[in-house]
């Protein structure tokens, strides 16, 4: 009996917890964005600084998967495929990212590439502009989701080891062929998974953007800080409205991963 | 095995599908962005401002932009950027290229001058210390003053509690401190001391330390923190335009007259070739269409004439001390209140 009492009280901390958490915050952010209708919900999506900023964050989002999906199998292929010194230091910076502060991240990028960092005058020269325009938000944005792709695939490629490979290799495969054939078949529900995380990190990203971005409208804004901009200005329901926008992208994000994620358990157990 | 692979396929077929339209949709709008400026005609300059300044510049660009049409038939567009005054000076010194600022204190543009982005003298390069519109520190209140708050000393009363930015962080934050350190030392037989001491009781009371204005207000105003907000008055004046049901403005006896400074970023409108328009869009700040707007924004315009028009509105009794005359100056301020380790940090940190 007093099992039972406890395990009910057990079910509803959790269940109060992940509506507290989760759900109710959801809720609020569509209730906030529709509050004043879909018309206002409409303009609020549809203002050209709304979409200037989903174009600036899809166009941020797209470079930095292709950067790190590339980067990433490189990475862990180098690392589990080959032996060689300075492996651990490599995989200790490829964790970098994960664990310093975003603010950090943009700042690294402001003393680098900024009026007073090192390589401004080379920038200058070059007449290239990176902080407080797209590239520095590229930058930054690949900055911070870079472990994501190659952290998924390191567990898989380590433990299915390097024999298949060195078959096919002993059998006169080549590099890429070998990788096509053997490996990406081995490594593609993995690979997406981290894709998708990569994907969902990089959309979403605000501190690391913020600091680099100097928020001139219609031009380094994001839409995070477009959502921040309107808020700021007292503008809530549509501040809502465009995250609303955000989260609608996230639980597709979301719906996607979980399948991918049954796929990965499905693999296992064949 | 077959089916697998099937299903692989599709979910990467889709993947570039994905990438492609969204891609496509990029490439759009880059499109769009270079046909706008290949507009031989067309002129951009940034301005860089502070936080309350949003909705008067909004109006603003759009006036200034049918003049400078008018005047040289030539098509601006003005870029907008908001935030903290001492970070927007911040990102300037970093690189952000802004070819005006529009700031909300002298010092934080003078920071641009040390970082050798601004001449020397430029204080002088427009009208009033380069000061079109002023402003002066008031409290807010909720709607029938419940904490009875009437002037500095009940700030410092227990159980009142006050929103008001970081003075390390916000120029508007800096007023208030400023302010409130004129009012005790306007009292009978102040000492320093004794400034501190009713300074540090004030700051005490603080329940939230915003990083900038806009920050503190929606504190207040939205999320529905504290008793009293300390605010630019034109802040105030928004806040109650908005929600004429919930606040109101209570002006103190004393105050200070908050000078906001703009200025041509020289080094940027060199390398842009923006010195004509930059210096015009700050000289047109001083017409009279441009002061009435200020007025309508719950700036004080600095043409006197002006300013009476709005007497309605602002109350123009209120003492109001100048940071020249009572502080030196704002180099002398931050060097005895705001830098590191001066009496701003000595009061906050024990």
């Amino acid at each position: 009996m007093r099992e039972k009492a406890l395990k009910i009280i057990l079910i509803f901390i959790g269940a109060a917890f992940i509506v507290i958490m989760l759900i109710m915050p959801l809720l609020t952010v569509i209730a906030y964005a529709l509050r004043q209708g879909w018309n206002t919900f409409f303009n609020a999506i549809s203002d050209p600084y709304a979409i200037k900023a989903l174009k600036l964050t899809l166009f941020t989002t797209i470079i930095s998967l292709v950067v790190n999906t590339v980067f990433g199998i490189f990475a862990a292929w180098a690392i589990t495929k080959f032996n060689f010194r300075a492996k651990q230091i490599l995989i200790t910076l490829i964790d970098i990212p994960f664990s310093i502060s975003p603010i950090i991240a943009g700042l690294i990028f402001i003393v680098v590439f900024g009026r007073i960092g090192w390589a401004y005058p080379l920038l200058e020269a070059l007449n290239i502009k990176v902080v407080f325009a797209v590239p520095g938000i590229v930058l930054a944005t690949i900055f911070v989701t870079f472990p994501f792709v190659s952290r998924e695939l390191i567990p898989l490629m380590n433990s299915s080891g390097s024999d298949e490979e060195e078959a096919a290799a002993l059998m006169g495969a080549k590099g890429f062929y070998i990788f096509r054939k053997i490996t990406l078949p081995h490594i593609k529900w993995s690979l997406l998974y981290g894709m998708i995380l990569c994907t969902a990190r990089a959309l979403g990203e605000f501190g690391a953007v913020s600091v680099v971005s100097g928020h001139l409208r219609g031009k380094t804004n994001t839409l995070p800080l477009h959502v921040e901009i309107l808020y700021s200005e007292f503008n809530l329901t549509a501040a809502f409205s465009v995250a609303s926008l955000l989260v609608i992208i996230a639980v597709i994000i979301l719906i996607l991963r979980n399948l991918i994620e049954y796929r990965l358990k499905r693999g296992e157990n064949d | 095995m077959n089916n697998k692979q099937f299903k692989y396929k599709k979910a990467i077929a889709a993947l570039a599908i994905f990438t492609t339209i969204s891609g496509s949709l990029v490439g759009c709008s880059e499109k769009n962005i270079s046909q706008a400026y290949s507009q031989a005609d067309a002129i951009t300059i940034t301005n860089v401002s502070y936080d309350p300044t949003r909705e008067f510049y909004e109006q603003y660009n759009k006036i200034f932009t049918d003049y400078w049409k008018k005047e040289k038939n030539q098509l601006v567009e003005i870029i907008q950027s908001h935030g903290g005054s001492g970070k927007q000076a911040r990102s300037v010194i970093e690189g952000n290229e802004a070819d005006i600022v529009t700031l909300a204190l002298e010092g934080d543009v003078d920071e641009i001058r040390k970082a050798g982005l601004i001449d020397e003298g430029w204080v002088n390069e427009f009208d009033k210390n380069s000061s079109p519109y002023t402003s002066t520190i008031v409290f807010l209140v909720r709607k029938g003053n419940p904490k009875n708050i009437k002037d500095w000393d009940d700030l410092i009363n227990d159980g009142v509690e006050i929103i008001t930015p970081d003075p390390k962080s916000s120029g508007g934050a800096r007023w208030n401190f400023l302010a409130a350190w004129a009012f005790f030392g306007e009292q009978d037989g102040a000492t320093e001391e004794y400034q501190k001491q009713q300074i540090k009781k004030l700051y005490s009371n603080v329940s939230v330390l915003d990083s900038g204005a806009r920050g503190a207000t929606t504190t207040f105003v939205e999320n529905g923190q504290g008793d009293v907000l300390l605010a630019w008055e034109n802040e105030a004046f928004l806040s109650i335009k908005q929600n004429p049901e919930e606040f109101e403005i209570i002006t103190p006896s004393l105050s200070i007259l908050a000078q906001p400074s703009v200025a041509i970023v020289d080094e940027n409108v060199k390398k842009h070739g923006t010195q004509e328009v930059s210096k015009a869009y700050l000289e047109y700040l001083y017409s009279d269409e441009a002061q009435r707007l200020a007025g309508e924004n719950y700036y004080r315009p600095s043409n006197s004439e002006i300013l009476n028009e709005f007497s309605n509105v602002f109350n123009l009794d209120v003492k109001l001390v100048n940071i020249d005359d009572y502080f030196g100056g704002w180099e002398a301020a931050t060097e005895k209140f705001f830098v590191d380790g001066a009496i701003f940090d000595e009061i906050y940190k024990n």
